[in-house]
């Protein structure tokens, strides 16, 4: 980890072109070049939403209004499970840079058994997400019809039309990113569990994606703030 | 693809058992700061919320602004400590974060400005 950044490279380590941009491997540093890619899209999602909602600031709804749904209650509870959802996706970025961690030390064990964390914290963030969906898209009484007063691309009975596209569009995004983020960890959860790795000499390939991993918590600190507290 | 199997780079990360548990342990006191800094965000959304606030005044825009530096806070921890970019080279981080920052705040101001007006036209006509 911090040693890389000071090692000399040997000569038969560097890449085609004879060197070896910023002393990094090729599937690290591609990997943060397409999540800046990504976070420009997610940055350019972010922004229209504060160029609308600016300029709609006295029809904007007030989040805490909408979103005080906790499941298996009727508690009138703002914000809360949306904080829930986030500490859970905290966790899971915890889990997987002990993962990264693990795999320093080539210990297989820990990298199988956080990385299995890491999966089902994804997989309830993801749950959490789909009630948080049905939830936003029944509307105030609560009841999926077909009727007007449900929450969809065309209508939204919060207000306007915008706040229901721009909550459909960012954690829609969001929610496609986690579910190829778990995805991708399961598959490196089963290759480690298959020893591919040890095989290898390292466990780089859980560093690189949980460069991915640590990049959907990183987004979804965001649209926290910027959708839900704001 | 083939230069996956090049360990040479990554064999440089591995780290002893001594390191391991230093490395654990700032883990844990940034996942403590995070989970701080989101309790307290929820907290302040809940006591000072929009609907508690009027919109228009000093208070609320000074909450939005504590919002906005506390998830400042969060993502730098994330990026620097749990995405490594702090352990990586000057260069890598100086490439990742400085045009993303520029371009980002370019289009985050131009577009603030545009919606400001198109707010004042709306209320010159009377729309609003």
């Amino acid at each position: 980890m911090a040693g890389e950044a000071t090692q000399v490279i040997d000569k038969a380590e560097l890449w085609g072109g004879g060197r070896s941009p910023f002393s990094v491997s090729y599937g690290k540093m591609m990997m943060w070049f397409f999540l800046i890619s990504d976070a420009l899209t997610f940055g350019g999602f972010l922004t229209a939403l504060a160029f609308q909602r600016h300029h709609l600031a006295d029809e904007w709804p007030i989040t805490e209004e909408i979103f005080f749904h906790f499941p298996f209650t009727h508690a009138h509870l703002p914000l809360l499970y949306v904080a829930l959802m986030t500490f859970i996706l905290i966790i899971s970025s915890v889990t997987m840079v002990l993962a990264v961690e693990a795999g320093h030390r080539m210990d297989k064990k820990g990298v199988v058994k956080w990385l299995a964390w890491t999966v089902v914290g994804g997989a309830i963030f993801l749950g959490s997400q789909a009630w948080e969906w049905y939830t936003f898209i029944a509307g105030p009484d609560g009841l999926i019809s077909t009727s007007a007063d449900n929450a969809s691309l065309a209508s939204n009975p919060y207000g306007p039309q915008l706040y229901a596209d721009f909550f459909f569009f960012i954690t829609g995004f969001h929610g496609t990113h986690v579910l190829s983020g778990v995805v991708i960890n399961l598959i490196v959860l089963i290759r480690a569990m298959q020893g591919w790795y040890e095989e290898r000499g390292h466990y780089e390939m859980v560093e690189k994606v949980g460069l991915y991993w640590h990049f959907v918590d990183l987004v979804w600190v965001f649209v926290f703030t910027f959708f839900y507290l704001i | 693809m083939e230069r996956d199997d090049i360990i040479e780079y990554s064999l440089h990360a591995h780290h002893s058992e001594e390191d391991g548990k230093k490395i654990r342990k700032k883990i844990f006191v940034v996942t403590a700061l995070l989970s701080i800094i989101t309790a307290v965000e929820v907290g302040m959304g809940i006591i000072w919320g929009k609907s508690a606030l009027d919109p228009e005044g000093w208070q609320w825009a000074s909450i939005k602004f504590a919002f906005i530096i506390m998830t400042l806070i969060k993502a730098g921890y994330i990026v620097m400590v749990f995405m490594h970019l702090g352990d990586e080279r000057k260069s890598l981080r100086n490439v990742i974060l400085i045009p993303y920052f520029i371009f980002i705040v370019y289009l985050l101001f131009i577009l603030l400005a545009e919606s400001t007006f198109i707010h004042s036209v709306k209320e010159l006509m009377g729309w609003v």
